[in-house]
């Protein structure tokens, strides 16, 4: 049976840096997560699945379908969404805006019928309203749910990305360093909403520098360096493999 | 929406109600008719740069396409009024189609060129073709039937014009807070935020800059009508910084802030006749001060602040 | 090929701004009005010549400055938006009250040599345009050297990169914006009064001789020196041609339709560099 994400043979040349090097994965249930020192490729890897990047060769298959060449937009339709290091927050919308804008290809867009105030549509605006509510709850955002997106701490933000994330309703979902520039209290928040989204039948693939969250978390771990697949495994193997320990600690001379 | 939103609306739609019985003579209602017309161009504008965030220097352009449409097909080929009007609307908005494209995968200060550019290609080929259009000189705008209604003198043309700004006012308010009006905000706050639940922004910024054109044409053919003449000027490029000044002054991506900004600026001109050509300075002026110390237009920051007394800040 | 010149030199202008402030200076037109209008004045008030000449170029200059501390150093991290329409307000400020201050009226000045024209090639030229091109190949190569050796000029271009860093490196980066400002501004005025003893002044010629050399700016590729000046004799040298061989009615639609065409194909123009968004 064929797993939900298959990555094969994927490569993406800048000019004359490789940066990602013939990498080869599969995920299909729960949490999958990539790791490797700066520079690993792990950003580039996940916006050349993610559709930001075209690959120099190789294939990324969702479902069967291979993806590659699709825009950034249709990623969604097909299933996938992800968040972003950097944070990609919507500053000009409220808190709540921000997460119904995930569910934007469930609902109707046409431009000459959003001109009018018709029932149907206003009917739906406002369960789309409590759904999305309830997913802000659901990350833990409920103080939040009137705020305006510029109100909310950092940590706060991107607990909201991945609420947006999942009002796209998604099969799988990218989570770009979802710990990155969070406290401990606040790790261990994101840590649990991770782990719910992923019990709530969501394949999660993430990003992340936070070795004790990634080996209390993963399922299976991916290892890059230098673009390469370094190893790949359960914690407990990548842990005890030598190629990794020697990447990240250097090998004693 | 919250209720609140539409309560504006219905201030509006009092106060055009009253006003003629307010207003002491045709000069002013003269005035409120422009301001209402401006104002639904603006209304159009703001969705493009207020919403969307994308800036447009060309915009008269399409209000001239409107209102030579208009006079052309009705006093050369005999067109009816409203179809003519039909037409104008959908040659801006086959232009604003083919242009789009190109232009929208530009940023900033390219865009404002290329908008630019456009414009001012759109007022000259108005000014030099004078064969049909009556060249720099102009041309003059027969009488307008509308569904019946022959549009003629001050108190009809009000009425008419005011209906429209009202409809509009509705329909924009619908919009904002359609999905499709949200798709348009997460656009204007982070493209990539928007292309990854789903959103193609090149079809977005393409539908929302052909509404804006629509929306301008129209009321193109409707002055044209009105005043009953024009000129090339009505595309020029000073007409399109006075368009996006009402944008900029009333307030950005605000449906109020659009109407505000028209009236505010149709005044303008009215209120500085006692300093002959002083216009142009004071236009820039005003421009160079709003967006300096009110960047986000008169309504919104007013709202900002009421809003933070009521929190009591 | 003479406005070329002109336009080259403005478009020089708008490139120094956009290097120091990534601003693209739509009153840079008004610079070149300015310029022209001016000296009319001075020379209307008995001042001689080169007087004239100078205080025409410096108090644009001293304009520029006072544009680029008032209104862009207040409207700090804006919107490009909200930038481009304040120095649109400007122009249309400066515009307005030239317009009431010295009337709506067209004038000329005295050429700074012999009017008659020479033959040159078959071609005739006027002694003017012989200067015009002169003076800006000098200021051209004065440029070069400015951005290419010292360090006066890579300071610019380190400025407009990346300000927080040029301000860690110990550039003065506000002088540096200020300086390109009334720089520009300066050589914008030289065009217009070199300019205007060949094609008339008035107080809105800015407009279309700054669209003009902005579109040389764009067309030689936003940024860069070499293509500023390439961008402005391809304008100037087109509007010649069109004039010439099609129609002189359309004349001034040139410079639009190339900046639509540069844009549509190639939007860093001829010399420019490509810039991305880092996710």
């Amino acid at each position: 049976m064929m797993d939900l994400l298959e990555v094969r043979g994927l490569s993406k040349s800048f000019g004359g840096v490789r940066a990602v090097d013939n990498v080869s994965f599969a995920v299909d249930t729960g949490i999958y997560s990539v790791i490797g020192p700066n520079g690993a490729g792990k950003t580039t890897l996940f916006n050349l699945i993610t559709g930001l990047y075209s690959p120099s060769e190789g294939s990324v298959c969702v479902g069967g379908v291979d993806i590659v060449g699709t825009a950034p937009h249709a990623m969604a339709r097909l299933g996938i969404a992800r968040t972003f290091q950097n944070l990609q927050i919507c500053m000009n919308m409220s808190a709540l805006e921000n997460v119904m804008v995930g569910a934007h290809l469930r609902l109707n867009r046409n431009i000459i019928w959003s001109h009018l105030r018709l029932p149907g549509l206003r009917r739906r605006d406002r369960e789309l309203r409590h759904e999305a509510a309830e997913m802000m709850r659901f990350v833990g955002l409920g103080d939040y749910v009137d705020a305006a997106a510029s109100a909310l701490p950092y940590g706060a933000l991107k607990r909201l990305e991945i609420a947006r994330a999942l009002a796209v309703k998604p099969r799988i979902v990218f989570l770009d360093e979802p710990a990155a520039g969070l406290n401990p209290t606040e790790t261990l928040k994101i840590d649990e909403q991770i782990r719910k989204v992923a019990d709530s039948g969501v394949t999660v693939v993430l990003v992340e520098h936070d070795m004790k969250m990634v080996m209390n978390l993963s399922d299976r771990i991916l290892v890059l360096d230098s673009g390469k697949k370094l190893a790949e495994g359960t914690a407990q193997e990548v842990r005890s493999s030598r190629e990794v320990i020697a990447a990240y600690l250097g090998t004693r001379s | 929406m919250k209720r609140s939103h539409y309560l504006g609306l219905y201030v509006i739609i009092a106060i055009a109600a009253l006003l003629p019985f307010v207003l002491p003579n045709d000069f002013y209602r003269d005035l409120a008719t422009r301001m209402a017309l401006n104002a639904v161009i603006v209304l159009g504008l703001n969705l493009l740069v207020g919403y969307a965030g994308q800036v447009s220097l060309g915009h008269a352009g399409f209000v001239g396409i409107g209102a030579y449409a208009t006079g052309i097909l009705t006093s050369q080929f005999g067109w009816n009024g409203v179809v003519a009007m039909g037409a104008g609307a959908c040659l801006a908005g086959i232009i604003a189609l083919v242009a789009a494209r190109p232009i929208f995968a530009l940023k900033g200060n390219y865009l404002a060129m290329a908008t630019l550019g456009l414009g001012i290609i759109i007022s000259m080929i108005l000014a030099n073709e004078n064969k049909i259009t009556g060249g720099p000189d102009g041309m003059p705008v027969p009488e307008l039937v509308l569904f019946g209604i022959r549009c003629a003198g001050a108190s009809t043309w009000y009425w008419v014009v005011m209906v429209v700004l009202v409809l509009s006012i509705w329909a924009s308010l619908n919009l904002i807070d359609s999905p499709f009006g949200r798709a348009l905000r997460a656009l204007h706050g982070s493209e990539i935020a928007a292309q990854v639940v789903g959103v193609d922004i090149g079809r977005y910024k393409l539908a929302i800059f052909v509404l804006a054109a629509a929306y301008a044409s129209l009321m193109g053919s409707l002055t044209a009508h009105y005043v009953g003449y024009i000129s090339p000027d009505i595309a020029g490029f000073q007409h399109s910084i006075e368009l996006v000044t009402m944008v900029v002054v009333g307030g950005m991506a605000s449906v109020y802030g659009s109407v505000v900004g028209a009236v505010l600026l149709t005044m303008l001109p009215q209120a500085l006749t006692a300093f002959e050509g002083w216009d142009t300075a004071v236009t820039g002026l005003v421009l160079m001060l709003t967006m300096i110390f009110l960047p986000r237009g008169l309504v919104p920051s007013l709202a900002q602040r009421l809003a933070k007394l009521r929190r009591g800040g | 090929m003479t406005t070329g010149a002109i336009y080259a030199l403005s478009a020089i202008g708008f490139t120094l701004i956009f290097n120091a402030s990534k601003i693209v200076n739509f009153a840079q037109g008004e610079f070149i009005m300015l310029g022209g209008m001016l000296t009319f004045f001075f020379l209307q008030i008995e001042l001689p010549l080169a007087w004239a000449v100078l205080l025409a170029i410096l108090l644009p200059a001293v304009i520029g400055t006072l544009i680029q501390r008032f209104a862009i150093d207040l409207a700090k991290g804006a919107d490009d938006v909200v930038l481009v329409i304040i120095t649109i307000g400007a122009a249309t400020f400066i515009r307005g009250i030239i317009k009431v201050w010295l009337g709506k009226n067209a004038h000329s000045l005295p050429p700074l040599l012999d009017n008659a024209p020479i033959e040159v090639f078959g071609a005739s030229i006027l002694p003017q345009s012989l200067c015009i091109l002169a003076i800006t190949a000098v200021l051209v190569v004065a440029l070069w050297y400015l951005f290419g050796r010292t360090m006066t000029g890579k300071a610019m271009l380190a400025t407009s990169f990346n300000r927080t860093v040029a301000q860690l490196v110990g550039i003065n980066t506000g002088g540096v914006q200020v300086a390109s400002f009334a720089a520009s501004a300066a050589l914008g005025a030289l065009g217009g009064v070199l300019i205007t003893p060949i094609a008339l002044t008035a107080y809105d010629v800015g407009i279309m001789l700054g669209l003009k050399a902005f579109v040389a700016a764009v067309v030689g590729g936003l940024g860069n020196g070499r293509g500023a000046i390439i961008g402005g004799l391809l304008v100037g040298i087109s509007e010649a041609m069109v004039s010439g061989y099609i129609s002189s009615a359309y004349k001034d639609a040139i410079p639009f339709i190339l900046i639509l065409a540069i844009l549509f194909f190639k939007p860093s123009g001829i010399f420019g560099a490509k810039s991305a968004e880092r996710v």
